[in-house]
């Protein structure tokens, strides 16, 4: 019944599976107890968080003075940090949409985890400007209400501003498309539970999805549309991130490159991210069967693209800044004047895990192996953090005057408030893998037939997918098709 | 309205399922409900279920998202209270038009995508606290379930299911 797939592609679903086998398997982490490792993973995370905490309150209580900005560089780490994390929450939203949209079925058995990375990445992410307002209670300024002021309103021509629409719009929208698909999981989940208060849960958290053939044949449409929402959206989002920078006058910032060149960093970023947490989950949640060989490889190609369009929008800033001959060109974050600065050792980390690290992902063996791909993914998130810190930082610290030349150096508040966010994002990451299905199986079990290993095989010896009959008698019904 | 039996068939396999549809269909009953635990292709065209219209609902929400855009910059931005900002253009709101196609766009994906999202949640009633409609807990996790309903015919049903591979069969009552 399933689609075709040549025998040649290797398996997406590892094993001898059926679709009851699958059920068991993601409802395992649930409906077992956590092991040592994850209370551990828990309590520091938990501590990470709260230290951060902390910090947040120290920096609301006291003002933003705790920080190491200046007179010049009024944006600096939490601003990069604000980036890094919009950055990493890119990945999901590409999974489950454009993924979609080309039917790489492979997204399945990730789809579910990259978009619980996103939202959780974009709530770190919506924290930092928030801080930043030094008055957080004075949040909801940003939004377009009538207000006690006369009737002064927000301002549309600002991209600060786009930028509160766009990633609102980009949280708001991925958690629905992941709760859509999540309530068919939900139900699963509630359909075995024995303890009366799960059931309680998960009936809550599915609901009432009860699998009707309508309910079925709406959910995939509002998945396809949604899909094509949303890949629009992935790619307006980061755009309109850099648009922070690029409509500013800051030689450095002030590029037209920035919007595409962003967008691509932040795939980069975010499938790095994606491996990273897939590789320590597969492991702990026993998908070593789902997530498999062939998904780290398809993610590393991704890798490999976009860290190429990433080197290559570097490559053409190092150049149009030597080329402009401005002195001010000099010192944006990718000159000889950053190369040879103060900041020389930040722009060395850049090339280094950004440029020359993702290359050893052109070897096969390196591509298909668990313990590279997951070791490359965490220097590029690395990298990815010295990019935004480079662009901020750098260009920030050379004003157009020498006496508006300056250095960031971060605080304990500013580095304890990133810690914070880091702790913040495992501990949401850590209670969903023991909580939620991590695996969108309802669409995994569209794909057994088509390609899991058990089925593939069994077709290459000529047997059907389809299951024979057992009739005590027959009235001449018989099946008609013999599928391939 | 004397009776209101049905006939609750189980199949264990997608494929087997389809067939099942196609030979209740060719015999001309009516199929109440069948029950999922994933997508079945092409089980809703089996079934003659109409083509949903939740995509064209979704283009009217975009719409009204698009409209509520201009509306709100052109009321904030030209007519309330404009502002040189920057030097851009304010005296007509297609002036400034340029500055608001991130808002425009953002709010389009916006209104379409929940509005959407909210009128498949109400269609297909589902919300928090609903109590969940399957009859049987199998139909989430690898069984099928056909509910076919009985007008005195139930010997002749269950002789025609008994035939496409049913892997059980129930006769209840619905109230």
């Amino acid at each position: 019944m399933s689609h075709y797939e040549a025998p040649i592609r290797e398996p997406l679903v590892l094993g001898d599976k059926s679709y009851h086998d699958i059920t068991e398997d993601i409802a395992k982490p649930i409906e077992g107890k956590a092991n040592k490792n994850w209370y551990m993973a828990f309590y520091i995370s938990l501590a990470a968080m709260l230290w951060g905490f902390g910090c947040i309150f120290y920096t609301v209580g006291t003002g933003i003075g705790v920080w190491g900005l200046s007179k010049n560089i009024g944006w600096a780490w939490d601003i990069t940090n604000f980036v890094w994390w919009v950055g990493i929450g890119h990945a999901g939203t590409l999974i489950s949409a454009v993924l979609l949209l080309f039917r790489q079925k492979w997204r399945m058995a990730i789809n579910r985890s990259a978009e619980a990375m996103t939202i959780f990445a974009v709530f770190q992410a919506g924290l930092f400007p928030i801080i930043h307002m030094g008055r957080p209670w004075n949040g909801y300024w940003v939004l377009p209400i009538p207000n006690q002021f006369g009737s002064l309103w927000v301002n549309f021509n600002s991209p600060l501003l786009w930028d509160v629409f766009a990633i609102s719009t980009y949280l708001s929208v991925s958690l629905v498309f992941w709760w859509t698909g999540l309530l068919p999981d939900f139900a699963m989940i509630r359909d075995r539970a024995v303890k009366p208060f799960q059931k309680k849960i998960y009936a809550l958290l599915s609901f009432g999805w009860s699998g009707r053939a309508k309910d079925w044949q709406r959910f995939e449409e509002v998945s396809l549309v949604l899909a094509g929402l949303a890949t629009p959206l992935v790619l307006s989002v980061h755009t309109i991130v850099s648009m922070d920078f690029a409509t500013s006058i800051n030689p450095g910032w002030h590029s037209t490159i920035f919007p595409p060149y962003f967008v691509a960093g932040a795939i980069f970023s975010g499938f790095a991210m994606v491996q990273t947490l897939l590789g320590i989950m597969r492991k702990v949640t026993n998908m070593e069967e789902y997530i498999t060989r062939l998904h780290v490889e398809y993610m590393n190609i991704v890798i490999i693209l976009t860290g190429g369009i990433v080197a290559v929008a570097y490559a053409t800033e190092f150049f149009i800044a030597w080329y402009t001959g401005s002195p001010y060109e000099n010192y944006t974050y990718l000159s000889v004047g950053a190369a040879t600065g103060p900041y020389a050792w930040a722009f060395y980390s850049l090339l280094f895990f950004n440029i020359l690290t993702p290359q050893l992902l052109w070897f096969k063996k390196i591509r298909r192996s668990f313990i590279w791909s997951f070791i490359i993914s965490i220097f590029i998130n690395i990298g990815m953090w010295f990019e935004r810190f480079d662009i901020i930082a750098i260009v920030l610290s050379k004003g157009h005057l020498p006496s508006t030349w300056w250095r960031f150096e971060p605080t304990f508040v500013d580095v304890g408030i990133f810690i914070g966010t880091i702790g913040f994002f495992f501990v949401l990451f850590l209670l969903y893998a023991r909580t939620f299905p991590v695996i969108a199986q309802a669409e995994v079990k569209t794909i057994l037939k088509s390609s899991g290993e058990f089925y593939k095989k069994r077709r290459e010896q000529g047997i059907p997918t389809k299951p024979a009959i057992k009739v005590a008698k027959k009235e001449g019904k018989s099946d008609k098709k013999d599928k391939e | 309205m004397e009776s209101s039996k049905v006939i609750h068939a189980f199949y264990n396999d997608d494929e087997i399922l389809m067939d099942a549809v196609k030979a209740v269909k060719a015999e001309h009953h009516h199929i109440e409900e069948v029950f999922c635990p994933f997508p079945v292709h092409g089980l809703d065209k089996a079934m003659g279920l109409a083509p949903t219209r939740l995509a064209i609902t979704a283009f009217m929400y975009g719409i009204t998202g698009l409209a509520v855009a201009i509306w709100m910059t052109n009321y904030m931005m030209i007519q309330d209270w404009p502002q040189d900002i920057g030097g851009k253009p304010n005296f007509t709101w297609w002036a400034n038009m340029p500055a608001f196609v991130p808002i425009m766009f953002e709010l389009t994906v916006f209104f379409a995508a929940h509005l959407m999202v909210i009128t498949f949640y109400m269609r297909s009633r589902l919300w928090p606290f609903k109590e969940a409609e399957n009859p049987d807990p199998r139909t989430t996790d690898d069984h099928f379930l056909m509910e076919i309903p009985v007008h005195n015919n139930e010997a002749e049903l269950t002789a025609l299911l008994e035939t496409t591979g049913a892997v059980e069969i129930n006769v209840v009552d619905k109230h």
